[in-house]
């Protein structure tokens, strides 16, 4: 058991250490592309939680990637807040947002819940779309560089932006790692396991799934807050259903359930598709294919198959 | 105590020298050649095409027609002497996708400039990308977020006009010609904003009015629920659908007035790379539409549209040669052709050697102030505005006559022009 949790210390120590290094030597294009990555394995994270933990499969989360997104844009651009608060806001919407749907769609359960996620989160990009005037709709609108200083830093800065990236991966990651050592976390594995045994031993389970949804919906929420102010960019499109299915094919491609699953998912699916547009205007196809391939022979994904065959003590 | 040094020559030194120097004389040729080769490296134009996604349709014809520009300018020495070369990336009609494309086209193909945006969303998703890496970005959109002041000097649209300027040059006419009571229905959301906003303020200024605004959402899939809402003393209604649904807005507007209907203009967005000659669409015949650059070759075409036509591989129906049904995005395209000579001259008035002359470049097209009715510019004259890095241009009003648009006005470039919101030149380079 000790060893187990050194050698995930280990592990996962290195691949933040591995993070941390790949800055120094990666080339221009790559370096923008990881920083990319680990803001988007974020939301794989957040998504994780819920899908990966609960086994609870929304199809909705770009409503709460895209609160993060918006409430910390508005707040940016239009109120004139600092950065660091219109991350906190951002962070605090997709809070709010997570609640409130968390609350009405916990009372459905399996196909139903998707449904239901599904159903809010089309709902809510109706409404950015209907509020054009604040949210300029489906073009979406531009976070100037002058309101992309973070205490003094130039979040525009490709070094900057890559330690930003860094940081919010860690912090998420590491909350994650903590989380799923805790009580709590343990309590929401055992409801994954047996729902009717965790009541049965008194636990309030809604109340449980609740407080998951918010602290998923809260993640999502900070890696689209980040995603706004790194890029500089605030728009409809990423509360389209398309930045739903996102999450949930990075989650299933790197494995449910796994610390590292989120991380090695956006990787896998980043760069397939990235390698592939290079090669043939027909890449949708062959990231198809890849996909159909994954999915026949290693079901649990990635690193769901590598906890399978060979690791074991993954968490 | 250190040795001098000794100068003299020797009979071993002048030996190695020879043989040096007859071995650079034997391997001349090879440096020559690389020497030219260094030259002649072409300039690489980072083209971000709407290969897949909801521009799909336009992003076709802005390949064919950006293919046909480059061919056309190789033809003629290039630019500076290079040869230009498109490095296409398909960006999925998607603002992040796009983004990480106009990334890829400055640290991994290492692209000169970057070019050819269509989809606003595309557009203000990448722009911000393209200031920090300093890639001069040249959008062919229409979106009037170059011009508002929203993006930054490095991204400029001097190969089509905007939204703006087209939307307020249609008020003179309508007002004259066809009523001053207006009805309009647009989709709700920004692109219909933008139609709904520069067109009323356009029509009051002619002593006309918008009687009601019927704003349609872009889920909509059916719309006679929304036609009782046009006020019955409506003389015009003012149209600009877009994306699948068009063709039944059409058919249905035409099924809900019957033989009896007021005016109807429109904007040819609704119906671009549809043949107007499709089944349902008869009642169009007698409904006037903007187009960026008429779609039938007219009695009139000028020899530049014929060139344009003929390079493209454009009927005059303004289909494929190959295919008579595959029609074009003829009212947008040119400006992809466009905006590639621009670029041509731009270069070429600034020297540009190198991505170190990205900023002289930005300022060589700053400084145009003219572009004549050419090869290079077939649509029309053009005067473009260093300050907002926004061309202005003529506008065509057409009316649908037994199934073909017939060009029945066009507007002064003096009718698109509004006070300047930016001045780029302002920002650092």
């Amino acid at each position: 058991m000790r060893r187990d949790v050194q050698k995930n210390l280990l592990l996962h120590g290195g691949v933040l250490v591995a993070l941390f290094a790949l800055q120094f030597v990666l080339p221009a294009y790559h370096h923008g592309n990881v920083a990319r990555i680990m803001v988007l394995a974020t939301y794989a994270m957040g998504y994780n939680l819920l899908f990966g933990y609960v086994d609870l499969l929304s199809l909705g989360h770009a409503v709460f990637f895209a609160a993060g997104l918006y409430g910390m844009g508005i707040a940016v651009s239009h109120l004139g807040v600092s950065a660091p608060l219109g991350l906190m806001i951002g962070v605090l919407a997709g809070g709010v947002v997570g609640a409130i749907i968390g609350a009405l769609a916990l009372r459905t359960e399996g196909v139903a819940f998707m449904i239901v996620t599904l159903m809010f989160a089309q709902a809510g990009y109706l409404i950015i779309l209907y509020f054009g005037e604040i949210t300029r709709g489906d073009e979406g609108f531009v976070i100037q560089q002058v309101d992309r200083l973070f205490f003094g830093g130039d979040l525009s800065d490709p070094f900057i932006r890559y330690y930003a990236a860094f940081t919010v991966f860690c912090i998420s990651f590491l909350s994650i790692l903590a989380l799923l050592h805790s009580p709590f976390g343990k309590t929401l594995i055992a409801i994954r396991e047996n729902q009717e045994r965790a009541v049965m031993l008194g636990y309030n389970v809604m109340r449980f799934k609740l407080l998951a949804v918010i602290f998923s919906a809260a993640l999502s929420a900070l890696a689209g807050a980040t995603y706004g102010l790194l890029f500089g960019y605030v728009g409809a499109s990423f509360a389209s259903v398309q930045y739903s299915i996102f999450p949930l094919l990075w989650v299933l491609l790197g494995g449910a359930g796994t610390a590292l699953g989120p991380l090695v998912g956006v990787f896998f699916m980043f760069y397939l598709i990235d390698i592939s547009s290079g090669m043939t205007t027909a890449y949708m196809l062959v990231a198809g294919v890849v996909l159909v391939g994954l999915t026949l022979f290693a079901p649990q994904g990635l690193m769901g198959e590598i906890r399978r065959r060979f690791w074991r003590w993954l968490p | 105590m250190t040795k001098p040094k000794t100068t003299q020559t020797t009979r071993r030194g002048a030996l190695k020298t020879l043989a040096l120097g007859g071995g650079a004389a034997a391997t001349l040729p090879l440096w020559a050649r690389y020497t030219s080769a260094q030259t002649a490296a072409p300039v690489k134009v980072g083209f971000q095409v709407h290969r897949t996604g909801i521009g799909a349709a336009y992003g076709r014809w802005y390949d064919r027609t950006t293919t046909a520009a480059a061919a056309l300018i190789n033809e003629q020495g290039g630019i500076n002497g290079r040869p230009i070369e498109i490095v296409a990336e398909d960006d999925g009609t998607d603002p992040k996708r796009g983004a990480e494309v106009v990334e890829k086209f400055v640290s991994q193909h290492q692209c000169d400039v970057g070019f050819g945006t269509l989809f606003s969303h595309v557009v203000i998703g990448s722009a911000p990308r393209a200031g920090e890496l300093k890639l001069p970005y040249f959008v062919v959109s229409e979106g009037h977020h170059v011009a508002s002041g929203m993006l930054n000097r490095y991204t400029l649209q001097p190969g089509i006009t905007d939204v703006k300027s087209q939307v307020q040059a249609m008020a003179p006419f309508v007002a004259e010609n066809l009523g001053k009571k207006v009805t309009m229905i647009f989709p709700d959301f920004a692109f219909g904003h933008d139609h709904r906003d520069f067109f009323t303020a356009a029509i009051e200024a002619q002593g006309g009015e918008v009687l009601e605004h019927i704003a349609i959402p872009p889920t909509e899939t059916s719309f006679t629920k929304y036609f009782p809402k046009i006020p019955r003393d409506t003389e015009v209604i003012y149209h600009v659908m877009v994306g699948p649904a068009v063709l039944t807005f059409v058919k249905e507007l035409g099924e809900f007035f019957g033989p009896s209907r007021p005016e109807i203009f429109g904007f040819i967005d609704s119906l671009e790379a549809v043949d107007i000659a499709s089944p349902g669409l008869e009642f169009l015949d007698g409904t006037y539409f903007w187009e960026g650059n008429p779609r039938y070759a007219q009695d009139n075409q000028s020899d530049y549209d014929a060139f344009f036509r003929a390079r493209v591989g454009v009927d005059a129906n303004g289909a494929s040669i190959s295919d008579p049904k595959d029609v074009s995005t003829y009212a947008h395209m040119f400006g992809c052709w466009e905006t590639l000579h621009v670029i041509k001259a731009g270069m070429e008035a600034a020297g540009y050697q190198s991505a170190a002359d990205r900023g002289k470049l930005i300022e060589a097209v700053e400084a145009i102030e003219e572009m004549p009715h050419s090869n290079a510019y077939p649509q029309g004259a053009k005067i473009f505005n260093g300050k907002t890095h926004q061309v202005f241009g003529h506008q065509y009003i057409s009316k649908v006559v037994d199934g073909k648009l017939l060009l029945v006005h066009t507007t002064s470039i003096e009718d698109t022009l509004y006070p300047d919101e930016v001045d780029y030149t302002t920002q650092p380079l």
